[in-house]
């Protein structure tokens, strides 16, 4: 089973500039996770924080009982061997083809002989869609196939935590969708702890099953999916429907005057760049392909849901009580209709 | 990195323990194993290429004009028989040393600094570390040996075709006398001036490597940032190295006794 990463009051700045300060979640054991957030909050920070790549000034990030703020240079060597990270830009090796990226890992820390790693290398090739372009350099090849690459070399030492920033970035929607499915299956294969940095509103509905979002130097909220798909805060709200009128503006803090001149035209009838319905709301998650095991995670994500449900708010009640089925609702003793009143918190929620 | 103390010159001080720094991890690193071979054959290779050019083609009219200066020189105060030994002790124990510097810096240092700075702003350096791989052991130490494996042939080569030219011109165009000039060599140059030549070249390799890589892992913000690395990297080179030759020179001639004084 993946492992269980522990953040705790987390903060970071570059000089003095605070990209975000006190954050505190749990990425849950083989769960799939996703930190949303607008432009330039933090989220590629964070990301590289969680490797040991930037150090944060204050909190910790314990894996395995290891602080990775403090830990030893070879140490922190060591643990990053349970790493797959897919960067932004793919960050392949300009000096090497796409095979010998994606061999990189296998001949540094493994022992096998040429032919497994062509095997393994040619396996994960296929599952990212990149048979034939073996031989290609990364300067050669498309953003979107860079990116594949980029997952392909992160998969293949089979990693217990893996990190994607911004998947979708580069690919049209039809891959964005197979790659959704591609981390769905890998999450019910080998049972890695997942976390997605990512805008997409697709991917942040349909394939997480805990949710975050940063912004404004803070964590806004982290916690099972449903709870922030169901939010009422004003910066979800906007978010989740890609409007312009609410607090996240182009730059990143919006002042009241810019906010009262969108409010003026939305009422005078100029559309504020959203389709008029509302996506908020519990939709059906993705499932494995047919054929692959049953996840895991699901079962023991729900467990964990249903212990602190009657801490959740309302509406994300309602609507993980209505993903259950009849069975399950008789099982856990909840019923659709029963509202309980929340002592939710508003503030980066640790769940 | 919470509470930096600021004074005049604290930037400054702080760069120079993060290089002293690089130097020490590069040094205890080169007896990691596996060596990386294939990596140090290569760049030996790609720095050869791109300095044995440049450097004939500096070392022989260098060669040139100390062998003239030193010839109408020597001809003024009437010591023509030095003119050989003198010229030679220049090349070998300065002006090599010096050319070599300035080629390992200008060619070698400057080729190294953009290759890891354009790896860094592309992410691929954060990516060896996240796969476990770290980047001195794989991409530093090969090429810091590089230079100075090349910066020691380097200077041979130069002080070999500096020699030369000086002959040349010496005895043909001055008209000195062949004899002359070869007998003088074995009165003032001895073996320690070939050895400290080399040892020289062999610092000099050693600090524009570790310079180059420092400057090319410490780009600042984009790739605007790696142009100014790269150039940043030859100055302070150029500055480093010819201290350094000051202090080595000044230590040289205090410990070893000059030949027949
Ligand atoms: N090495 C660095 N030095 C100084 N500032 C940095 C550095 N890296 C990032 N920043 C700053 O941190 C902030 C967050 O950057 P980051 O790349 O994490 O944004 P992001 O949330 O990933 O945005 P995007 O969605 O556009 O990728 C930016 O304001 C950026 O200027
Ligand atoms: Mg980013």
């Amino acid at each position: 089973m993946g492992v269980e990463v522990v953040v705790e009051g987390l903060t970071k700045s570059f000089g003095k500039q605070t990209i975000w300060q006190d954050v505190t979640l749990t990425l849950p054991p083989g769960e799939v996770s996703v930190m949303l957030g607008p432009s330039g909050t933090g989220k590629s920070v964070f990301l590289k924080s969680l490797v040991g790549l930037l150090k944060p000034e204050q909190g910790k990030i314990v894996i395995n009982g290891t602080d990775l703020v403090r830990c030893s240079e070879h140490k922190l060597y060591e643990i990053r061997k349970m790493f797959g990270v897919l960067f932004q830009d793919g960050a392949l090796f300009g000096s090497m083809d796409l095979y010998d990226n994606i061999a990189f890992p296998l001949r540094e820390h493994t022992r096998k002989t040429e032919a497994e790693v062509r095997r393994i290398v040619l396996e994960k090739m296929e599952m990212v869609g990149l048979v034939g372009a073996e031989r290609k350099l990364p300067g050669e090849i498309s953003g979107g196939m860079r990116k594949r690459a980029g997952l392909a070399r992160a998969l293949v030492l089979d990693p217990e935590i893996i990190l994607c920033d911004e998947p979708d970035s580069g690919l049209d929607p039809v891959r964005t969708a197979y790659l959704s499915q591609l981390l769905i299956d890998l999450n019910a294969q080998i049972d890695a702890t997942i976390l997605i940095v990512t805008h997409n509103i697709n991917i942040a509905r349909t394939v997480p099953d805990n949710l975050g979002m940063l912004f404004r130097r803070e964590l806004v909220m982290f916690g099972p999916r449903e709870v922030l798909l169901t939010s009422d805060e004003p910066v979800v709200e906007q978010f989740l429907n890609g409007r312009r009128l609410g607090p996240i503006g182009m730059s990143e803090e919006k002042d009241q005057a810019t906010m009262a001149a969108e409010q003026a035209h939305a009422d005078a009838g100029h559309s504020d760049g959203s389709l008029d319905e509302d996506v908020r709301g519990v939709v059906p998650q993705l499932e494995p392909t047919p054929g692959l095991p049953f996840r895991d995670a699901v079962r023991r994500r729900k467990d964990r849901v249903m212990s602190i449900i009657h801490h959740l708010p309302y509406e994300a009640q309602q609507g993980i009580i209505a993903s259950l089925t009849p069975e399950e609702q008789a099982r856990y003793n909840v019923h659709a209709t029963a509202p309980t009143p929340s002592p939710w918190p508003r503030q980066g929620g640790v769940l | 990195m919470t509470a930096q103390t600021t004074f005049p010159g604290a930037g400054a001080l702080r760069e120079t323990g993060k290089l002293c720094q690089l130097g020490i991890d590069v040094v205890r690193t080169s007896f990691r194993r596996p060596f990386q071979l294939r990596e140090f054959i290569q760049q030996s290779w790609f720095i050869v290429s791109v300095t044995v050019l440049p450097t004939a083609l500096v070392s022989i009219p260098f060669g040139a004009v100390i062998a003239l200066q030193l010839g109408s020189l020597t001809r003024q105060i009437g010591a023509q028989s030095f003119t050989g030994a003198a010229s030679v002790l220049a090349i070998i124990q300065q002006a090599s040393p010096i050319v070599t510097a300035l080629l390992i810096a200008g060619a070698g240092g400057s080729a190294i600094c953009a290759d890891l700075g354009s790896r860094k702003i592309r992410e691929e350096i954060d990516a060896m570390e996240v796969l476990g791989v770290s980047p001195i052991h794989r991409l530093v130490v090969p090429r810091v040996l590089a230079a100075m494996l090349v910066s020691v042939l380097l200077n041979g080569m130069v002080s070999v075709v500096g020699v030369l030219g000086g002959y040349f011109f010496n005895v043909i165009m001055q008209d000195g006398t062949p004899g002359a000039y070869l007998a003088s060599f074995s009165a003032l140059a001895q073996l320690p001036d070939l050895w400290i030549s080399e040892i020289k070249a062999l610092i000099f390799g050693f600090i524009a490597g570790i310079v180059a890589a420092y400057r090319g892992l410490n780009p600042a913000g984009g790739p605007k940032g790696v142009g100014d690395a790269v150039n940043q990297a030859v100055v302070i080179t150029f500055l480093l190295l010819f201290f350094v030759n000051f202090v080595l020179t000044t230590i040289y001639l205090t410990v070893v006794p000059a030949k027949g004084s």
